[in-house]
């Protein structure tokens, strides 16, 4: 079988990406648990299982739900979360989370700890082993699989969350005791600051993202852009080179360093397209392109672009937005 | 606080990625190498933690002879010295095998009478992407693990208390998790793999070059791999035919352009 | 995709410095439907240009290159974009600083404002500079920057502005159809298009396009290292770009070079790190621009050592970071000049490659121009892409020369130094017996050449004074008093000189006559068997060669013409022949040449041949085949020495047999083997015959050298109506043979000037030509026979006077010299009794 970590919101939904992560993990279960004796999918939560939880989990055609709900978990710890984890885990089969922070770290010390290898950022499972992302996304490699237990994580929109035959989950609540030596490192404070220098949320968020590179010219340079930003009520994302320059802060960076967005639309403004970039916006459902060069990459991989100067080319757009609004 | 940070000799990529023969590797001919930003941010970490608490930045990489550039390029920005495990074929090294030498290699500095009080990693390699070897490494080493780490800051106290390198204090890590910044506290020494984003890895000095230039660097030779490294082979994103739609040149096209927006709706009424 | 027109007047590869030069300056000379591509987008495609570090020293040991530097600052001051900074050239040795005295020759031949400054004074304006390090610094106040990009998109608006230029970014040429020997189509990733011209324009990727049309454009990219570091304080604090003069530390091959708040330190000074065309990342795949390739730190550490010694207070500052290192990729070509003009190989391929920005917009204008007339305004023949022999556009060739020359970009380089590299390419038959005698070899177009024998050294001993020797060391360096000695051993007695890198030529056909009557001044009706010696003139009437034509039957003349610029010859004639009746075939390689000259040299020649060969029976300007032995040798009767004699022309695997044959017989005369010392310099400079290259270019006509003959032909011929013309205007300058009078120096040795130097007046006043060229030695020589050191220069017509006496500046110090001729009056032997006895 199959056991998924999944991640919740602060209002107790399934996250999108564990939602991806449940859809990977139904639809490949026949290669993930091959050596199995289930082909099943379980989920595993730790913390609070809200009902709405329990329903997504169903529609996504989970067989079980581990609930793990302790004193000890509370505050995320990886040792501690990652050895709940595996006291429920299969011993053959598959233990995988979405490529999130948090799915990356607990899926390594989960694989330390059974002593497995741990593949990363996955796209695709078949009898010939694990294909995943590397280089941003800009290659694959494919991996030979061994051991008893394949643990990985799901590359981010490497699957479209589809729901399915609702099933009826058995809910199994655990309360694991947790060794002290897994306590040694754990959050000790959460600083939630609102439009603080650290949220990310707007971009990632965001329906339409405005993206902004070097061409803008300077840190004086922005205003076409965000007046566009505004018009779309989106979010800004730069480039690596922007953040480097320091005109922007880091977490307006867009890219394999920076924030991975799914926008419904990112316009690219004097982006070339290199491929740390382009490795934060394949999950745009719609790409335009402001550039000179028609033959960048981002014009190239765009499904609309315009050739020419972003001040010229936007400053026009603020103005048409402007004038159809009367 | 003496501290360990390992880098990784990466090819520098921004554009176009072409493989080599043998279909397992990028061809790097063309392109210069560096190390990967996190790894920067590490390197830029420990500069400042050291320099709060009176100790001394070393840099390790697993790598080719040539990495020693990147070690150079460290000590250029900062760094004291460096240590290289030479392998020709660091292809050869999985995430457990990387951990495992430079866990070797660590207890030998400490015999040695060269313990750490930290050691930074980058959350990942740009090029690998395993987000494996520091939380291995810790395991290894029994150093408790952060991972996603922007900033630093070391406790007052026992943490600079140089003579007792290696036997405690505590320190302070930032990161940013799914509800905000979470703050850490812990035991040294510890092994923090850094994300980019807390800090602006600086340039090299001519100083700081020519420093890097006669920069001790010890050398080891990498045994063979043991686990191994499981890649088959890499493959290339297939080349989709993409048709971009031309919606026109300069100001011109402005008009064609919010119709699609419009079409999207993303415009704010 | 934007579209492209399928039809061009000419196609310009290249949207950098040069390709944008071209295009306005060909749009100005009312060429239209142009269209320009560049496979990189605008404004910056990628190529060289995009990150020069833009900086422009006016002043070049080369004329030529120096003209083109001063036309193109007029043309970057007309846009708007050149910024006046000053520039000091900074020496740390006295070997550098006798250099730098050798350059304000320079500046002061070519007219430019230099000065030798102390230290003090170069802190005055870089205060942020180790006076200590440096012994002096050579100032020019007109050194500056310019915006080459900036410059670049100004012209390529004003063609198109014009409406007659079509610009496509983005394009790359794929293919280019060659058909009957001549360009017919370009064919780009935007379709083909049709033309009969394409001008290559592209720098590095040059020899890359030149390949698709199977032609050679001989360069290699190579790697120039440059990092840029801020922000620097003492720096910030200044407005604008450029506010501090550029300084180039010439014995450390660097240069540091103010950029708003940083400072650009550039080098010249690591290893050659050659790429190949074809190498160069693409667009996609390259992290900055294509020919901004990773930067190797190792090769830039000893950089940046000298540099913190220069400039250690603003270098040693921990926060002025390097914020960007590249081994930025230029075009560095075998031999040093530019690649311009038409290929040789295929009809309307065009090259403008190999050019720095500060050359670019003088280069667009004299591509352009010729172009359009067929030769253009400034003499620009020294980078003639036609000079390059087979060998020279070999990859292999290319590589060696590149690799020997980086290192001189801002190295002391001797008038006379040899390379090291790719020798031994071409032997002459007599090779073997040259080495015997001691040969010291010098090359020419491939040919080793001997420049001496050290085997005549006894000689020294029997001229002794007369011999004329140097004691300083720059003055004798690639020099030998043996030279002299053979000299005077050929005007005794007799020489023997291997002529063998003549280029040859025969162009035949039953229009033949029309042909090269066409082609050159003198009168070709002339009967069978005599020589001609005359210049070749442009449409401008001036120089483009001067040769010797032998008519060897009705349809049939065979011209010979020197090694170094021979193929530029066959080119030329090979473009004018009519459509049919003539064809021109080269024979070089089947023929060497010997010669023999001296008062004993009809002695020699008539005891190996039953031939007359007495001064009425073989006259001179004749030549006829005559039987040495079982040899049959073609016997010409002319001199560039001045004295009784023969050039023999023989097949090249008889070579070797007629030396020997000639040599067993001079023994008892004394003939001596002479080198070309003797044949290009000592031996024509008491002659004053003039060399092409030196007193003949295209600037100069043939009233100005003297060589104007009393009646002009009635055949029409290249150049005619400009000559014509010169003929009845009074000259602009005229060409002088002058004498040392004194060669002691300040310090007591005697020094001998080698070229190049300013000439002044009396009280070192700067004189200035009719053309407004300042006057300076085309050439020169000992004249052993004489025993005078011999200047040639082009004075105003008013200083052109017998006896009239001036000054030649060298090293810094001035020299009396004395006018001794004013026309082409021999100093030796005025009357040619030596030739006709």
């Amino acid at each position: 079988m199959t056991l998924v970590f999944v991640e919740t919101d602060e209002s107790g939904q399934v996250a999108l990406t564990s939602a991806e992560a449940l859809t990977f993990a139904r639809t490949n279960a026949d290669v993930l648990a091959a050596d199995s004796f289930s082909a099943g999918v379980e989920a595993a939560v730790i913390g609070a299982l809200t009902e709405a939880a329990t329903e997504q989990l169903a529609a996504l055609g989970v067989d079980r739900i581990h609930h793990l709900e302790t004193a000890d978990l509370e505050a995320y710890s990886a040792p501690a979360w990652a050895q709940a984890l595996v006291d429920i885990a299969p011993e053959t089969g598959a233990v995988l989370a979405s490529g999130t922070p948090r799915g990356m770290e607990l899926m390594t010390h989960v694989a330390v700890r059974t002593g497995e290898r741990m593949a990363a950022n996955v796209v695709a499972a078949d009898e010939e082993g694990l294909l995943r992302q590397v280089l941003g996304g800009a290659a694959f490699e494919r991996l030979q699989v061994g051991g008893d237990l394949q643990v990985l994580t799901l590359a981010g929109h490497a699957c479209n969350p589809e729901e399915t035959t609702p099933t009826t989950p058995e809910i199994f609540t655990h309360s694991p005791e947790t060794a002290a030596e897994d306590l040694r490192v754990r959050v000790v404070r959460t600083e939630v600051e609102t439009a603080d220098d650290n949220d990310t949320s707007g971009l990632t968020q965001a329906r339409a993202v405005v993206g902004a590179g070097r061409g803008v010219g300077s840190e004086n340079g922005f205003g076409e852009v965000l007046e566009l930003v505004d018009h779309l009520g989106g979010a800004l994302g730069v480039s690596r080179v922007v953040t480097g320059l320091g005109w922007r802060p880091h977490t307006e960076q867009v890219g394999q360093t920076g924030s991975r967005i799914t926008p419904d639309v990112y316009i690219a403004c004097g982006i070339s397209g290199a491929i740390q970039h382009m490795a934060g916006i394949e999950g745009a459902k719609t790409l335009i392109a402001i550039n000179t060069d028609e033959e960048s990459t981002m014009v190239q991989r765009a499904d609309y672009a315009i050739i020419g100067d972003l001040h010229e080319v936007i400053g026009a757009v603020n103005e048409e937005i402007r004038n159809r609004r009367g | 606080m003496d501290i360990l940070v390992c880098i990784k000799r990466i090819p520098d990529i921004s554009g176009q990625i072409t493989l080599d023969a043998s279909g397992t590797d990028i061809d790097d001919s063309g392109l210069g190498h560096t190390t990967s930003a996190h790894e920067e941010c590490a390197v830029e970490l420990a500069i400042q933690t050291a320099a709060a608490t009176g100790g001394k930045v070393t840099v390790l990489t697993l790598g080719p002879a040539e990495a020693v550039e990147q070690l150079r390029a460290a000590v250029g920005v900062g760094a004291n010295d460096g240590i290289l495990i030479e392998t020709e074929d660091p292809g050869a090294f999985g995430p457990e095998d990387i951990a495992q030498v430079i866990g070797d290699v660590i207890r030998d500095r400490a015999e040695g009478g060269q313990s750490f009080d930290l050691v930074l990693l980058g959350n990942d390699a740009a090029d690998t992407g395993d987000f494996q070897v520091p939380i291995r490494l810790a395991y290894d080493l029994e150093y408790p693990v952060l991972t996603g780490i922007q900033t630093l800051s070391a406790s007052t106290g026992s943490g600079s208390d140089r003579s007792g390198s290696s036997g405690g204090g505590s320190i302070e890590a930032r990161g940013i998790g799914p509800a905000g910044t979470e703050i850490f506290s812990l035991e040294l020494p510890a092994v923090i793999a850094v994300q980019e984003g807390g800090v602006d890895p600086r340039y090299p000095s001519i100083t700081g070059r020519m420093k890097a230039k006669k920069a001790r660097i010890a050398e080891y030779v990498a045994p063979e791999p043991g686990a191994g490294n499981p890649r088959i082979g890499l493959e290339l994103p297939p080349d989709t035919a993409n048709e971009v739609t031309i919606l026109g040149e300069g100001p011109d096209a402005a008009g064609a352009l919010v119709d699609v927006l419009e079409e999207i709706g993303v415009i704010r009424s | 995709m934007a579209s492209i027109p399928t039809q061009a007047s000419v196609v310009v590869v290249g949207a950098g410095i040069v390709g944008n030069s071209l295009v306005h300056h060909l749009a100005e000379l009312g060429w239209r439907d142009i269209v320009q591509v560049d496979k990189g987008p605008l404004p910056n495609p990628g190529g060289s240009t995009g990150h020069a570090s833009n900086f422009i020293f006016p002043v070049d040991h080369s004329r030529e290159i120096t003209d083109l530097t001063l036309d193109s600052v007029r043309q970057y001051k007309e846009l708007g974009v050149f910024t006046q900074s000053g520039g000091f050239e900074v020496a740390r040795t006295q070997e550098r600083m006798q250099e730098l005295q050798r350059r304000m020759a320079s500046a002061k031949a070519w007219g430019i404002e230099s000065h030798l400054v102390t230290p003090e004074e170069v802190v005055e304006k870089v205060p942020f500079l180790d006076p200590s390090v440096i012994v002096g610094a050579f100032w020019t106040p007109t050194v500056g920057v310019v915006d080459s990009v900036g410059a670049g998109t100004m012209m390529r608006e004003s063609a198109q502005n014009k409406g007659a230029l079509t610009v496509s970014p983005n394009t790359e040429v794929t293919g280019i159809d060659v058909e009957n020997g001549a360009i017919a189509r370009v064919h780009t990733t935007k379709g083909p298009i049709e033309t009969d011209k394409i001008l290559i324009a592209c720098g590095v990727w040059s020899p890359r396009i030149a390949a698709m049309a199977g032609a050679a454009i001989p360069l290699t990219p190579a790697v120039h290292q440059m990092i840029s570091v801020g922000p620097v304080p003492q720096l910030a604090e200044q407005t604008g770009e450029i506010s501090f003069p550029i300084v180039r530390d010439m014995d450390t091959f660097c240069y540091e070079r103010q950029h708003g708040s940083d400072m650009e330190i550039g080098s010249y000074a690591h290893r050659a790190i050659l790429h190949e065309p074809d190498e160069i990342p693409s667009i996609e795949a390259a992290k900055l621009s294509p020919t901004e390739m990773p930067f190797t730190d190792d090769d830039f550490d000893p950089q940046l050592e000298q540099a913190l010694e220069l400039m250690p207070d603003v270098l040693s500052n921990p926060d002025v970071e390097i914020r960007y290192a590249i081994n930025g990729l230029l075009s560095l070509t075998p031999d040093g000049a530019p690649i311009l003009g038409e290929s040789p190989e295929v009809k309307g391929l065009w090259s403008a490659a190999a050019v720095w920005v500060k050359e670019g917009p003088g280069v667009g204008r004299a591509v352009a121009e010729w172009m359009t007339n067929g030769c253009p305004e400034v003499d620009v023949q020294g980078a003639d892409i036609a000079r390059f022999h087979p060998h020279q556009r070999t990859r292999e060739h290319v590589r060696a020369r590149t690799s020997e020359a980086f290192i001189k970009t801002y190295g002391i380089v001797h008038p006379g130094e040899q390379w090291n590299s790719d020798r031994n390419v071409r032997l002459s038959p007599m090779h073997e017996r040259e080495k015997e005698l001691g040969a010291v070899f010098f090359e020419v177009a491939g040919w080793e050449r001997p420049q001496w024998y050290e085997s005549n050294a006894p000689l020294l001993e029997e001229f002794g004074e007369r011999v004329m020797d140097r004691t300083a060391e720059w003055d004798s360096r690639w020099w030998s008093p043996i030279i002299n000695a053979e000299h005077l051993a050929l005007r005794e007695r007799a020489g023997l000189v291997d002529l063998s890198s003549f280029v040859i030529f025969d162009v035949f056909g039953p229009a033949a006559l029309d042909a090269v009557q066409s082609i050159v001044l003198a009168q070709m009706d002339v009967s069978i068997g005599r020589v001609v010696y005359t210049p070749v003139l442009d449409e401008t009437g001036g120089f483009r060669s001067d040769l010797t034509i032998m008519r060897l039957a009705h349809d049939r003349f065979r011209v010979v013409t020197g090694a170094a610029h021979g193929m530029v010859d066959v080119k030329w004639f090979a473009d004018r022949l009519p459509a049919t009746g003539t064809q021109i075939a080269e024979l070089t390689s089947s023929w060497t040449t010997i010669g023999l000259w001296g008062p004993r040299a009809r002695d020699i020649l008539s005891q190996v041949t039953n031939a007359d060969v007495s001064h009425e029976g073989f006259k001179f300007g004749t030549a006829r085949t005559i039987e040495v032995g079982s040899l049959q040798v073609l016997a010409s009767r002319i001199s560039y020495v001045g004295d009784l004699g023969w050039e023999l022309y023989i097949p090249m695997e008889s070579g070797l047999r007629l030396w020997d044959v000639l040599t067993e017989a001079g023994t008892e005369h004394g003939l001596a083997p002479v080198g070309l010392g003797v044949y290009g310099t000592t031996g024509r400079i008491e002659k004053g015959y003039r060399a092409f290259g030196a007193e003949l270019d295209s600037e100069r006509s043939v009233i100005e050298v003297g060589m104007a003959r009393p009646k002009v032909k009635s055949q029409n011929f290249v150049g005619r109506d400009a000559h014509l013309r010169h003929r009845e205007e009074d000259p602009k300058a005229i060409l002088c043979s002058l004498t040392v009078d004194d060669h002691t120096s300040a310090s007591g040795e005697k020094r001998y000037m080698l070229g190049g130097e300013p000439i002044r007046s009396q009280d070192g006043q700067p004189l200035i030509d009719g053309h407004g060229h300042h006057v300076f030695v085309t050439s020169a020589g000992s004249a052993p026979s004489l025993g005078k050191h011999v200047l040639m220069a082009f004075l105003p017509p008013a200083e052109a006077v017998l006896g009239n006496q001036l000054t030649v500046v060298y090293m810094e110090e001035a020299y009396p010299v004395t006018v001794a001729s004013i026309d082409a009056t021999p100093l030796f032997d005025p009357s040619n009794e030596s030739i006709r006895r």
